[in-house]
């Protein structure tokens, strides 16, 4: 049994009872015991339950019941996303020993699909981080190689799919979260369009651009469970309904005759040889493919980090202020301390990214700052947004590396807050402006570390962008991962 | 001059769930923290989803109110520590980027004065603190977060009032204007709350917080006001601070000035999508408020023929207004107004009384036409009346079982007056010398009768007997 095949190749194959769906997961549990102490893309495991339910599905195949089209399919949840029954950490001291009452709506989508959610999976803390180093278990690392960061915030979603610990896992994206572990990770994942995934169940780092998104081995498989999890949530009022688009159907439409732009400023200076060359070759593959190239200048990009981490940790200040211990959290007794005194003391226990942006963001939304530095920031992000119409005006698509340099290694860059906040200068764009963005693996560079290539599209052309990185996906053949 | 501004929290009580959730929106004598969800509770995760009928019902509010309602509203956060603020922000709207506030500018004019309204925001109620135990070492807070979520309506008035009179006048106006519009029962505990600021000439602003009721409101302005002039003409500067008002002590006390210093990082609230109001939901908005009380007080006063005051006291209580509207006709209707304002009112003035009452509009229908058909005596009218709303019973019950049928014919009226003859030999010589005194006479007979005699028969009778 090959824990490799796609997601969609288990669903086919289980639905024919071609695989059975308690072995399958048995085996996933196995490997996960055998990979996960070198990669620790998990922080909670559901050994106990996952068995049962993989019985039970197997069960109603065997007896033609009604299943729902997932037929088992192990997936791992970013620990930011509610689940009910398991912990949600969100990688926190914070949050320790935090069960939500509810599910996501994305998880109980996928729940209703007949998934199984495996476990739940590393994150920077509170998502806020692109490397998986700022948790409060650990780091995650990169399953290509060990030393190297997996990529972030959502480092165990991208591990945990690469090091085939899960068939597909579900990340949010804030800044990046999603793309730049697949990227690091050789995998693809898809930064929807805001409003398309509900993010009811999603805990709150910046609510204004993030979203959740899928992360899994093929291009396919992101559309499949984009069919699950996207349109409209009553619980959500940034939810829209995107008409029950099939994102599977026409997949392979191929990209002959579109356009695509190369966005001048993700290209260029300070971007790693490699990834350079790499995007080169990804764009000639792409015009073979009958596309046409051409170079798109978005001179917004340029203050799009400063502007990004301007409104993310000022969201971040206000969305993280819930937790003063009160209601739930880690066992801190209250006994001795006067309200105020209690809440420091309980919210010293953030660690050290989440500090910084708590009070980055609390600064930059002070009386008589709110002008200078957060209007700024929405003027850029209106700013960007403009620009972005008029390139997709002349263009279907843009493209970009994901990242603009290699995988690191662990503790590499920990020290400088800058240096790492730069590494998010080709994701952010689709964040501040709400566009759909998806990073599909692409190259290996010489020393066996993963480069993915980022594609854009405008605002609900999830279909479209999905069918350009399929036809990209399907140029590279890429190695197995040596794990 | 001493000028005053308002700022008053008045809860959307009649709507049926809180403003970000499903819970109940009525979360008084529940079972602490049971009327609460992921969303209200604030747990990780949870989203807001915003309560339509909260904005049509603020916007009522915004247009009875006379204000300017935007074609956008946004919400904010306003951010701060609080143990009753189970997000550590609340939900509110805030105009300092543009107003997007459900109302601004508006005015209403009390008692020949125009009090301008400055804005109208819709927000969200935190939970309750609940204090236990005695002293100071032995307390615990508790917190009830049942509350939380409850639609509010935040309402700051110019500092346009002059004196604390004014103020209560325009408070009892307000809250009979949300009851009336049917967005709010102000006279539930907690429903109506309301924060005052005083300044003295051009001396600084204290604001006053923690008023229970509206009548505190007005002593507690009554103190802030002496206070403030005693402090002038010792050529002492007033403070700008915020005072509680001591309900034990009847005094305002100084709170920290930590307060004052708070910055509430104000924040577009991004989970809450720009609500597009526009002129046409306004439009249908207006069709559904219910007659304004001046309106109807006018309405009353052509229609009816009613007096002024009657007009007033009607117009301006829904309760009444309504059952009265319900119950006449275009023959009764002045017997129906006088029955509900001078006997009904009297029986029950508070809310609790309104609540018992079982009346229902064809017992005051049926009353007033038996008055003015000659059947009952006003005096037997207002002992039925009383009968007809402990028990709920009919009119011809009552009439029956309080034996409280007229006695009109003069034969019956005569024994009686014959009798109160013999009883009263003084008086009825007096009578005779002085026609003036004759309703003494008229008084005996009627409590021989219980009421029940002809006042008109009664009297003519006497006057043939007494020849007068």
């Amino acid at each position: 049994m090959n824990l490799g095949i796609s997601a969609t190749e288990f669903a086919s194959q289980a639905k024919e009872g071609a695989i059975s769906v308690e072995e399958f997961v048995a085996k996933t549990l196995d490997r996960i015991k055998k990979v996960d102490e070198k990669i620790h893309a998990f922080i909670t495991v559901d050994s106990q339950n996952v068995l049962d339910q993989a019985k039970a599905i197997d069960k109603k195949i065997k007896s033609k019941e009604k299943t729902g089209i997932c037929f088992g399919m192990p997936l791992s949840i970013k620990d930011n996303i509610c689940t009910v029954g398991l912990k949600t950490t969100c990688a926190s001291k914070m949050l320790e020993n935090f069960v939500a009452p509810y599910d996501a709506t994305v998880v109980s989508r996928l729940k209703s699909e007949d998934a199984i959610i495996i476990g739940k999976v590393n994150l920077d803390e509170f998502a806020m981080g692109s490397t998986t180093e700022f948790s409060y278990f650990g780091p995650t690392k990169n399953p290509w190689n060990t030393e190297y960061v997996p990529g972030g915030s959502s480092g165990g979603s991208g591990a945990s799919v690469a090091a085939l610990e899960c068939l597909a896992s579900l990340g949010s994206d804030t800044g990046g979260s999603v793309r730049s572990p697949a990227s690091f990770c050789s995998v693809v994942g898809l930064k929807p369009t805001y409003g398309l995934i509900s993010r009811y169940g999603l805990v709150s780092y910046a609510n204004s651009i993030e979203q959740v998104g899928p992360v899994a081995k093929t291009v396919e498989d992101v559309a499949f469970l984009l069919n699950i999890i996207s349109g409209h949530d009553p619980h959500d009022n940034t939810t829209v309904n995107n008409g029950r688009v099939d994102y599977v159907k026409d997949l392979k439409a191929g990209i002959s005759g579109k356009k695509i732009g190369i966005i001048s400023q993700m290209v260029g200076d300070g971007i790693d040889k490699e990834v350079a060359s790499a995007t080169t070759r990804a764009i000639l593959k792409l015009q073979d493919l009958g596309a046409e190239c051409i170079p798109i200048s978005l001179d917004a990009v340029d203050h799009s980090v400063a502007a990004y981490y301007t409104i993310a940790s000022a969201e971040a200040s206000s969305n993280l202020s819930r937790y003063d211990n009160l209601r739930y959290g880690f066992d801190f007794s209250t006994e001795g301390y006067e309200f105020k005194a209690f809440v420091s003391k309980a919210r010293s226990n953030f660690g050290p990214e989440v500090t910084r942006r708590m009070l980055l963001g609390a600064f930059v939304l002070s009386a008589g700052y709110y002008g200078k530095y957060y209007l700024k920031a929405q003027k850029v992000r209106t700013m960007i947004k403009a620009q972005l119409d008029e390139a997709f005006r002349k263009v279907d698509y843009l493209i970009s590396p994901t990242m603009p340099i290699l995988p690191f290694k662990v503790g590499e860059k920990i020290d400088d807050p800058l240096k790492l906040y730069l590494t998010d200068i080709n994701t952010v764009t689709a964040n501040l402006s709400g566009i759909p963005a998806i990073s599909v693996p692409f190259s290996m560079s010489s020393s066996g570390l993963p480069i993915g290539i980022q594609l854009f599209a405008n605002s609900f052309q999830e279909k479209e962008l999905l069918q350009a990185a399929h036809a990209l996906q399907e140029t590279s053949k890429l190695p197995e991962v040596p794990l | 001059m001493t000028k005053i501004g308002l700022e008053i929290h008045c809860q959307l009580t009649k709507l049926a769930s809180k403003l970000f959730c499903s819970c109940k929106a009525e979360y008084r004598n529940l079972e602490p923290n049971s009327n609460i969800c992921p969303v209200c509770a604030g747990l990780p995760g949870s989203l807001p989803m915003l309560n339509k009928k909260a904005v049509e019902k603020a916007t009522m509010i915004s247009l009875a109110l006379g204000c300017n309602i935007p074609e956008k509203i946004g919400f904010f956060r306003k951010n701060y520590f609080y143990p009753d603020l189970p997000k550590n922000f609340q939900i509110t709207q805030y105009n300092a980027y543009g107003p997007t506030s459900i109302g601004s500018d508006g005015k209403i004019e009390i008692e020949g004065k125009e009090i301008r309204i400055r804005r109208i925001q819709l927000e969200e109620d935190p939970g309750r603190l609940v204090y236990e135990g005695t002293s100071e070492k032995t307390m615990v807070t508790l917190v009830d977060y049942n509350r939380a979520g409850t639609p509010l309506v935040e309402i700051v008035t110019e500092p346009d009032f002059e004196n604390p009179k004014q103020v209560r006048v325009f408070l009892n106006v307000l809250a009979d204007l949300v009851e009336n519009i049917g967005v709010s029962d102000p006279y539930l505990e907690g429903a109506m709350r309301v924060d005052g600021n005083i300044s003295e000439g051009d001396g600084n602003r204290v604001e006053i917080k923690n008023v229970g009721s509206f009548r505190d409101v007005e002593k507690a302005l009554h103190f802030e006001i002496t206070r403030q002039q005693s402090l002038v003409e010792r050529g002492i500067t007033v403070l700008a601070e915020t005072r509680h008002w001591d309900d034990a002590r009847r005094i305002t006390v100084s709170s920290r000035s930590k307060e004052e210093e708070q910055d509430y990082r104000y924040l577009p609230e991004a989970d809450i999508p720009i609500v597009l109001i526009g002129n046409k939901s306004i439009e249908q908005i207006k069709t559904q408020m219910p007659e304004s009380i001046v309106a109807r007080r006018d309405r009353y006063i052509k229609k009816y023929g009613m007096p002024t005051q009657v007009a007033d006291v009607l117009s301006s209580d829904k309760f009444y207004s309504d059952l009265f509207d319900k119950s006449h006709n275009e023959k009764n209707a002045k017997e129906v107004s006088n029955i509900i304002t001078t006997d009904l009112m009297g029986f029950a003035d508070t809310r609790e009384k309104k609540l018992e009452l079982k009346i229902t509009p064809k017992h005051i229908s049926d009353l007033a036409d038996s008055i003015l058909e000659n059947k009952l005596t006003r005096n037997s009218g207002k002992l039925a009346l009383q009968e007809m709303v402990k028990t709920g019973k009919v009119l011809s019950d009552v009439i029956s079982s309080l034996d409280l049928g007229h006695v009109s014919d003069a034969g019956s009226i005569e024994k009686i007056i014959d009798e109160v003859f013999k009883e009263e030999e003084k008086a009825v010589a007096e009578a005779k010398q002085n026609p003036d005194t004759i309703n003494y006479l008229v008084g005996k007979v009627m409590r021989k009768t219980k009421g029940k005699a002809d006042p008109a028969t009664t009297l003519d009778i006497l006057r043939k007997k007494l020849s007068v």
